[in-house]
């Protein structure tokens, strides 16, 4: 390790620019240079420095504004990429369906290809993951290294520095002076820079006046917010931290809610809306859109109970209701850290079917049966010595096996029945095998039958279960992002340097991060008021030299 | 610079690379077996529950404490639980006297569709009905048939899906014997 | 007058006071070195009255729909983009009290012409709101965005007068031949503006019949005369043109035409106003940059990505990650516009640590800018009316 020593006769650490203590130039490429380059006030990058383990070596590559530069770019990539066709998540695969065939059949050759290159779920990938973690090794390395060299030069910065520091400032300005002049000057600039909310620090003949210097720490302070938000990200995978569940619930039911313990949801009604037409603007409704109708509203109204010992599963005997809510889009039902939302729905689920008892011969009525569907009754009574018994109930009749029904689903998508029926006139019974558009009579013919009425329906409510118990985490994170980038992004930190040196000159040199047209009206308020030498932006007339020698021919 | 801060500093770099390697392979881990992610393993404490049978009795999990129980979750639409239901009313015939509980769990159906299967089947061990499908959440129950053998400790021993020869019960029903 | 009328005449009025806006900054940048300092000056002060008079009637006819349509104006693609075309002049009007550069008014002016007759190409009626835009969070989240956005693209409209200065626009290198792309694109919208509006004032409608690739027969109308046919369409409007071609089921030909159309019309477009010109567009319109001061617009370049990009990042991620955990229980999805935002964001981040650290000023600085701004209307664009998502609300 080399050290530099000044020959103010400071130590410093290698790889630095400009010394520590008096702000001279130490490379051979600024002391050449018309203006020093101020990043990091020319401290030495702690990375760049010494480069002997491999750990120093993975932290020196991660460290490289470049590399993470590069990161960012490779991950912008791969997320417009991910964008090229739907991702997994949305596209329909249909019941038997592979996803890959569903790639093929919607996007065709290009689809199979997306697919099998693994785009088709790309934010999952491995690799996508591993550029968002060396993302945050990035944002850790670059920021320790920079934050820790710029914190500790700024807090020690010395009031006075070398003629040759300020003379390669971007702004310089310096004139003779008589010494008692001079110390006006810099009596007046205190007080004007006071004015302007600066900073003022005076030693001997020498005047810092500085203002804004946390405009520096927003970077870092935006950094320490992206590793918290990408902490609690991480941190919703591990169990327990985020549960993500649905739930299909019909009207009328009482369902245990998936991922929460102990809760029971009732769904009284499901209700889908659209705008009527009094309700939409009189243009629109002569528009080709009007033409559909457009969804006002999707709503689950429900209540929320709790058992009393949530350890116990199935005891719903006593419950206590803790809520009832109007579940819409927008507006999920939110209790003890959980919330469901209002993801789905289906429309007109049977629910119950009506049926007339009639002499087929006769047409003559004995009464009607109401079938409920999810809880169909073993008898149905209709007075006066006539009766129905239910003997098999077939929710989605699917056919016979074996000359027995068959139901291949719970749910009553296609009910069918074997009813008994008594009547005054059979009261031995007589068997019918009745399911829609179709009645058998398997065991003779019959003289009554059970005539379809008509049906009653009901609607499902599909919610959506949600606990995440890492958005505090994540809120705290964007909070912080958010402060650190408004500070970096909206305050600039401005230094002046004035100085009267021991041969009788005024010197003059200020600098800013960014803004320098806003420093600039700060610099023409004091320059006139305290009689400062006139400076000049060295980088501006650079440009200008340059402009005149390619002279006028554009015209 | 002194050895000793250059050493400090080592270690600190290790520690953060150690813990943001460690963060990623985590995270890729997990994401990769998120399918797999099962609430209910072997070993586990069998979560209580509490369900009414359909002769109206009460069947709580705990009351069987000491007892091996098999909870055998089926539905009337499923053809495999239908295959198995009376093998295992045969072995629980030869087992019921020996401290083992077995009971059946439907999957939210009506009383009528129940009975009748049962009584079709003949059968004999309890049947209870899980309406709100609480239990069958609790023990993370999908493809039907499911069964659940719970040791006289009240662990779970075993977890089986899918149609399950009478053979095979038997030799579940002796692992769990008190 | 009914107030959706009221509204409709304000954003003309506005429209119109931006195109006169854009000829009296003209006026202000023009003339020789020394001279005419104060006559420029005269001209700036009338400049910036007739865009703040602009301005102003834009954002009544923001407030007056507002008003009339019960929320928040930014529901639909015309009611979105002519917000965004009335926040880039606001953002302008707040760059250019900061740094009173009359050049930045001769070309963000323009692009927000431009995109206010972009929008207007849309459906304008007032659609009722379906339910997962029924939120306060639509009011928040869609104009902290489009703030965000436009602030951004007055960063693109200085890297874009830098580069008109600083490009020699007279050889042929890389960098003066994407100066004239960029112009090209700019006359591709002036393209699919007039050849929309065209056919809208000829009431030009021909009906066709499809099959979509579900296979269910659909029907759509076109308004421009039909190029490409849509997959097995049958033509409901004998008298109107034949389609050239069929397509597959998976290109939505209808669209396909319209760009065919705007590409057509605006390449011509641009060949004449090269053959009038006699020169590139780029070079003709150098000269009009001549008298900035570079070291300033690389520095309101830069301003506006820092003023921009906070307000982009609170309105486009925070606010848009709150909603989305409201309305789709997900702070996060990975749709289309999300991922788009995100990319924005991304591609931002790395120019801010591109200028910071590795000293990308000046041209690859306002590069950079252009580029930015791409991103944005592609966003803007191609995500809603391409890539299928849940953001895609407008047709």
């Amino acid at each position: 390790m080399k050290n530099i020593t000044c020959e103010c006769g400071h130590v410093n650490p290698e790889g630095t620019h400009l010394c520590e203590k008096c702000g001279r130039p130490l490379t051979e490429e600024e002391k050449h240079a018309k203006v020093v380059d101020m990043k990091y006030e020319g401290r030495a990058i702690r990375s760049k420095t010494y480069n002997k383990t491999i750990i120093d070596k993975i932290w020196n590559f991660f460290s490289s504004v470049k590399v993470g530069v590069s990161i960012i770019v490779i991950t912008l990539v791969a997320a417009a990429i991910g964008t090229f066709l739907p991702q997994v998540m949305y596209v329909n695969v249909m019941q038997g369906e592979d996803a890959k065939q569903a790639y093929i059949d919607n996007y065709g050759t290009f689809g199979k290809i997306y697919y099998n290159l693994g785009l088709s779920d790309i934010y999952s990938s491995w690799w996508f993951q591993t550029l968002i973690g060396m993302l945050a090794i990035s944002i850790i390395a670059a920021s320790i290294d920079r934050g820790v060299p710029l914190y500790k030069s700024l807090k020690n910065q010395r009031v006075k520095r070398h003629e040759s520091f300020m003379k390669r400032q971007r702004i310089f300005g310096e004139k003779e002076i008589a010494a008692d002049k001079a110390e006006e000057s810099l009596n007046l600039a205190e007080k004007k820079m006071k004015e302007l909310k600066y900073k003022v620090r005076r030693e001997d003949g020498v005047l810092l006046a500085e203002k804004n210097r946390f405009a520096r720490s927003g970077p870092y302070i935006n950094h320490v917010g992206l590793i918290i938000f990408l902490f609690g990200v991480m941190l919703r995978l591990m169990p327990g931290f985020y549960i993500d569940e649905s739930l299909w619930i019909r009207e009328g039911e009482t369902a245990s809610i998936p991922g929460m313990d102990g809760y029971y949801l009732h769904n009284n009604k499901f209700t889908f809306e659209t705008y009527k037409k009094e309700e939409q603007k009189q243009e629109f409704n002569q528009s080709k859109a009007a033409v559909n109708s457009i969804a006002k509203n999707y709503q689950s109204d429900v209540v929320l109970y709790q058992s009393k010992d949530e350890g116990i599963a199935g005891e719903t005997q006593d419950m206590k209701k803790v809520a009832h809510h109007a579940i819409q889009v927008n507006k999920p039902l939110k209790y003890d850290g959980y919330a469901l939302y209002q993801m789905d729905f289906k429309l007109n689920e049977l629910k119950a079917m009506n049926f007339n008892l009639v002499n087929k011969k006769t047409g003559k009525s004995l009464g009607e049966v109401d079938i409920d569907l999810t809880e169909p009754k073993k008898e149905y009574d209709l007075g006066s010595g006539s009766k129905v018994e239910v003997k098999g109930y077939y929710p989605t009749f699917s056919g016979f096996d074996d000359g027995e029904p068959q139901s291949d689903s719970p749910l009553p998508n296609n009910p069918a029945f074997i009813f008994k029926m008594y009547t005054p006139e059979t009261p031995k019974g007589e068997t019918s095998f009745v399911a829609i558009k179709q009645t058998l009579e398997p065991l003779g013919t019959t003289k009554y039958q059970m005539k379809f009425q008509n049906i009653e329906t009901r609607n499902v409510s599909g919610l959506t279960i949600r606990k995440d118990r890492t958005l505090p985490i994540l809120a705290i994170g964007g909070i912080i992002f958010m402060l650190g980038v408004v500070i970096g992004s909206y305050w600039s930190h401005r230094r002046l340097w004035l100085q009267r040196t021991n041969d009788g000159r005024l010197l003059l040199a200020a600098h800013t991060n960014k803004n320098w047209f806003s420093m600039k009206k700060d610099l023409d308020a004091v320059t006139t008021y305290a009689h400062l030498p006139l400076w000049v932006d060295q980088q501006e007339e650079d440009e200008k030299e340059m402009e005149e020698k390619e002279g006028d021919n554009t015209l | 610079m002194p050895m000793e801060k250059k050493q400090k500093r080592l270690y600190l770099r290790i520690a953060i690379l150690a813990v943001l390697v460690a963060a990623i392979v985590y995270t890729i881990y997990t994401t990769a077996n998120k399918n797999d992610v099962k609430l209910l393993k072997v070993g586990d404490d069998a979560p209580n529950f509490s369900l009414v049978d359909l002769n109206g009795k009460t069947h709580k999990l705990s009351d069987y404490k000491g007892q091996g129980v098999l909870l055998n979750f089926w539905g009337t639409w499923c053809k495999p639980c239908k295959k198995e239901m009376p093998a295992i009313n045969d072995q629980y015939k030869e087992f019921k006297d020996q401290g083992i509980q077995i009971l059946g769990i439907n999957i939210a159906q009506s009383e009528l569709e129940v009975t009748s299967f049962t009584d079709k089947l003949g059968v004999e061990f309890p049947i209870v009905i899980d309406k709100t499908r609480s239990v069958m959440r609790a023990y993370n129950v999908d493809p039907l048939p499911a069964t659940i053998l719970i040791n006289k400790d009240g662990k779970i021993e075993n977890i089986i899906t899918g149609e399950m020869k009478e053979k095979e019960i038997n030799q579940y029903l002796n692992s769990i014997k008190p | 007058m009914s107030l959706i009328d009221l509204s409709s005449t304000l954003l003309f009025i506005a429209f119109i006071a931006y195109l006169v806006g854009t000829l009296f900054f003209g006026g202000a940048v023009k003339g020789g070195k020394k001279d005419a300092s104060v006559s420029n000056k005269k001209w700036g002060t009338i400049a910036i009255t007739v865009t703040i008079i602009g301005f102003i009637a834009n954002l009544g006819y923001f407030i007056t729909r507002w008003i009339y349509s019960g929320h928040a104006p930014v529901s639909n693609m015309f009611e979105f983009t002519t917000a965004f075309g009335m926040f880039v002049v606001g953002a302008f009007i707040l760059i250019y009290f900061i740094y009173k550069l009359p050049s930045l008014g001769l070309f963000a002016l323009p692009i927000a012409i431009l995109i206010i007759a972009y929008a207007s190409m849309f459906p304008k009626e007032v659609t009722p709101l379906i339910p997962a835009l029924k939120s306060y969070w639509l009011t928040i989240h869609v104009i902290t965005a489009a703030m965000g956005e436009s602030i951004l693209a007055i960063s693109a409209v200085a890297g874009l007068i830098y580069l008109m200065k600083s490009v020699d626009t007279q050889k042929r290198t890389k960098s003066s031949i994407w100066l004239e792309i960029v112009m090209y694109a700019g006359v591709l919208v002036l393209g699919f503006v007039i050849v929309t509006t065209t056919f809208k004032l000829m009431d030009y409608n021909a009906d066709f019949t499809y099959v979509d690739k579900n296979g269910a027969t659909q029907e759509i109308t076109y308004n421009t005369p039909a190029l490409f046919g849509m997959h097995e369409y049958e033509m409901k409007s004998p008298d109107k043109m034949k389609p050239l071609a069929a397509m597959p089921a998976l290109v939505n030909a209808k669209k396909l035409t319209t760009v065919v159309w705007s590409i057509l019309f605006g390449s011509i477009l641009y060949i004449i106003i090269r053959l009038i010109l006699r020169k590139s567009i780029s070079r003709a319109i150098q000269p009009l940059t001549k008298r900035v001061n570079m070291q300033l617009l690389d520095e309101v370049g830069y301003r506006s990505v820092l003023i921009g990009f906070p307000v982009f990042s609170l309105g486009a991620l925070v606010f848009a990650m709150i909603w989305a955990q409201e309305a789709w229980s997900r702070f996060w999805g990975w749709d289309p516009k999300e991922v788009w935002a995100l990319i924005t964001w991304l591609f931002y981040a790395a120019f801010l640590h591109l200028r910071l650290s590795k000293g990308w000023q000046g041209q690859k600085s306002a590069w950079l800018a252009v580029i930015g701004f791409v991103i944005i209307m592609f966003n803007l664009v191609a995500v809603n009316l391409i890539i299928a998502g849940l953001h895609s609300y407008a047709g």
